[in-house]
């Protein structure tokens, strides 16, 4: 589904209230919305919360031969996923222009501003390095992706706990976290992200654009910030021309920011690490805003189970045991086998009702010559199985039946007599030859 | 004995994303699984069905991306939707189901079930009924577990899944592992028949405090 578009007279009214200073959702123009921070229970789970807009963020972990031309180096991957539930304009598993531009951007955050110790991530040189792998699903889609994408990726990078290593010689042992305390990755810098968009050719400037607010910018700026207020990655995107003086405002601002919330993740990663180590609850389901009307909790419900054998007991006695079914298969040529057989075929009956009925209206048949036909027939059968059983093919049956058609009518009553017989000689003739009488 | 025949803590927040249509997080212990649900909405042509609305599930695991289990389990999901989904009401448009896994520990695909059901009510889809999954684990000692974690799935013998209606408690769907007698099969019904009850009241709990005052 295609986004809805922006009518003009939204976009006019957005434009218009910037000029005068005011935002939809409230806020002053160097205003960053609220952040929270939520972990799960494993190890590099956690949920970021910028406002309405959601990021889930995953950190895991596996042991990889390295790259040929970096030896001694871990490896990190980013994965930024935009999932259809953010917003209903994002296909799954399309690799969007967006997408790519977001994915490029947090590497260049977070990988190539070297915040993580890629060395301590080796395990033996030229052999065995740890992958580090964070994956990043936006949950909701409010606007500045890209903010909230990057306080995600550090905050599980931080929470993270890898499986200590010990190596004796050539063998690795990898300890269980039962075994040995997970160790954290080690983090120089936590580098954070923080938007700026422009409207009307850089005229007015407004920090962590809501997803509105981005449908009208004319360009937009990120600035990647550790708090030490040393620049990381720098990107201005939209073809704006922007002036000196405004870019080192950009950074300053980002500078407060960063600082902010740079103490907030330092604060949650505090919080949980005391919670753990008290033995206390944590997870989501402590996260979860008990208050609100919308959010219900219970807790353990014991359910009865006294009585659910005697129940299970009633319902198969009651059910009626299954038909004994000929599970022999039956090899008819090397490579091809029937099973099924020896049910009574409905069809027959009707047939033979069928066939009673213009009996009676002929009206020249008594009984002992359908019952002498019967005999013959009786004899025929053997003869009949014993062709069946050298002969594999059994099309040559139904030339038998085609050709007896055509035969005038003292023969003909022969075969319909031969009907009788069936259930014996189809044994043979199996399922082929209820279909075949059908259409005589 | 009794500790086996509980159901962990049970916790459900609706409406908690703005953009979908309908969104619900339902928790099972430590299992937890986002729902957010779009529909009735416009349909790629492709898609299109003229009766009814396409139903569609996505589910996407937390690492990596969606293999054949998840493919399967989507169609497990959609399967059961279908069932109750009165999408009749609505041809030529499409429902969209998107199922994330936020942190797994245990019977997942009941968990996604639930989310599924309770996003689906959030959103205001019309239902014949609703449902809900319940996990039976069998382990052979213990007899049967209800609403297993990762580790007892692990050492159960036997895994089942089933999806019950709330009307007549009748099952809508089957799905396990490993094997097991029909004396077992018959009784893990009954048991799940009656966690079902559990689940239903909980649901209409959680509605009716979304839809109170306070």
């Amino acid at each position: 589904m295609r986004e809805p578009p922006l009518s003009n007279c939204e976009k006019s009214f957005l434009l218009k209230a910037i000029q005068e200073g005011k935002r939809l959702d409230g806020r002053e123009t160097y205003d960053y919305r609220n952040v929270k921070i939520s972990f799960g229970t494993d190890y590099g789970c956690c949920i970021v919360e910028l406002g309405k807009t959601r990021v889930l963020g995953q950190v895991s972990c596996e042991l990889v031969p390295p790259k040929i031309n970096r030896p001694t180096e871990g490896i990190i991957f980013f994965n930024l996923e935009l999932s259809p539930m953010a917003s209903p304009a994002f296909e799954l598993g399309r690799q969007s222009e967006l997408l790519v531009k977001l994915n490029r951007l947090l590497e260049r955050c977070l990988r190539n501003s070297k915040c993580i110790d890629t060395e301590s991530l080796c395990v033996i040189a030229g052999e065995k390095v740890w992958q580090v792998r964070v994956d990043l699903h936006l949950l909701n889609h409010e606007g500045n992706i890209i903010d909230a994408a990057s306080i995600a990726a550090i905050v599980a990078l931080s929470h993270f706990r890898r499986h200590d290593v010990s190596i004796q010689g050539n063998e690795v042992t990898v300890y269980t976290p039962e075994e040995r305390e997970p160790v954290p990755l080690s983090i120089h810098h936590m580098p954070i992200c923080v938007s700026f968009a422009f409207f009307q050719q850089g005229t007015y400037l407004l920090v962590d654009p809501s997803e509105r607010e981005e449908r009208v910018l004319d360009g937009l700026l990120v600035i990647a910030m550790n708090k030490h207020r040393e620049i990381c990655t720098i990107q201005s995107s939209g073809g704006i021309m922007l002036l000196k003086e405004q870019v080192l405002r950009c950074s300053k601002i980002a500078g407060v920011k960063v600082t902010e919330i740079t103490e907030l993740i330092q604060k949650a990663l505090e919080n949980d690490k005391n919670v753990r180590k008290e033995g206390g609850k944590c997870g989501f389901v402590e996260s979860m805003p008990k208050q609100w009307i919308t959010a219900f909790k219970v807790e353990k419900a014991l359910v009865d189970m006294s009585d659910v054998e005697e129940k299970a007991e009633e319902i198969l006695s009651r059910a009626e045991t299954p038909a004994e079914m000929a599970s022999k298969p039956v090899l008819w040529a090397p490579g091809t086998a029937q099973i099924g057989e020896g049910l009574e075929s409905s069809w027959r009956d009707m047939e033979e009702e069928g066939e009673v009925e213009d009996e009676d209206d002929e009206g020249g048949i008594d009984d002992p010559t359908l019952a002498v036909s019967q005999n013959i027939d009786m004899e025929d059968i053997p003869r009949k199985q014993e062709k069946n059983s050298d002969d594999v093919i059994i099309l040559s049956d139904s030339e038998e039946d085609e050709v007896i058609i055509l035969e005038p009518e003292e023969s003909r009553k022969n075969t319909r007599s031969k009907h009788y017989a069936v259930p014996s000689a189809k044994k043979a003739t199996g399922g082929k030859k209820k279909k075949k009488k059908f259409t005589l | 004995m009794d500790r086996d025949c509980c159901l962990r803590v049970f916790a459900c927040e609706q409406n908690l994303l703005s953009r979908p249509d309908g969104s619900a997080s339902f928790l099972q212990g430590d299992t937890s699984v986002l729902a957010g649900i779009y529909g009735p909405a416009e349909v790629k042509v492709s898609k299109e069905i003229f009766d009814k609305a396409t139903l569609e599930v996505i589910l996407k695991p937390k690492i990596g991306l969606p293999a054949v289990q998840e493919k399967n389990q989507e169609q497990i999901i959609r399967n059961t939707c279908e069932a109750v989904v009165l999408a009749t009401l609505h041809p030529r448009t499409s429902i969209t189901i998107v199922l994330q896994v936020v942190s797994d520990a245990g019977s997942l695909l009941a968990c996604c079930l639930n989310a599924a059901c309770m996003g689906l009510l959030d959103a205001g889809l019309p239902m014949k009924s609703l449902f809900c999954g319940v996990t039976c684990a069998l382990d052979s000692e213990r007899g049967i577990i209800l609403d297993p974690t990762d580790k007892q799935e692990k050492e159960s013998r036997a895994l089942l899944t089933f999806a019950i209606d709330s009307l007549e408690k009748k099952v809508l769907m089957i799905t396990s592992r490993g094997s097991y007698s029909i004396e077992e099969l018959q009784q893990c019904i009954a048991t799940s028949q009656k966690a079902a009850d559990k689940l239903f009241q909980f649901y209409r709990d959680s509605v009716s405090r979304k839809y109170s005052k306070s």
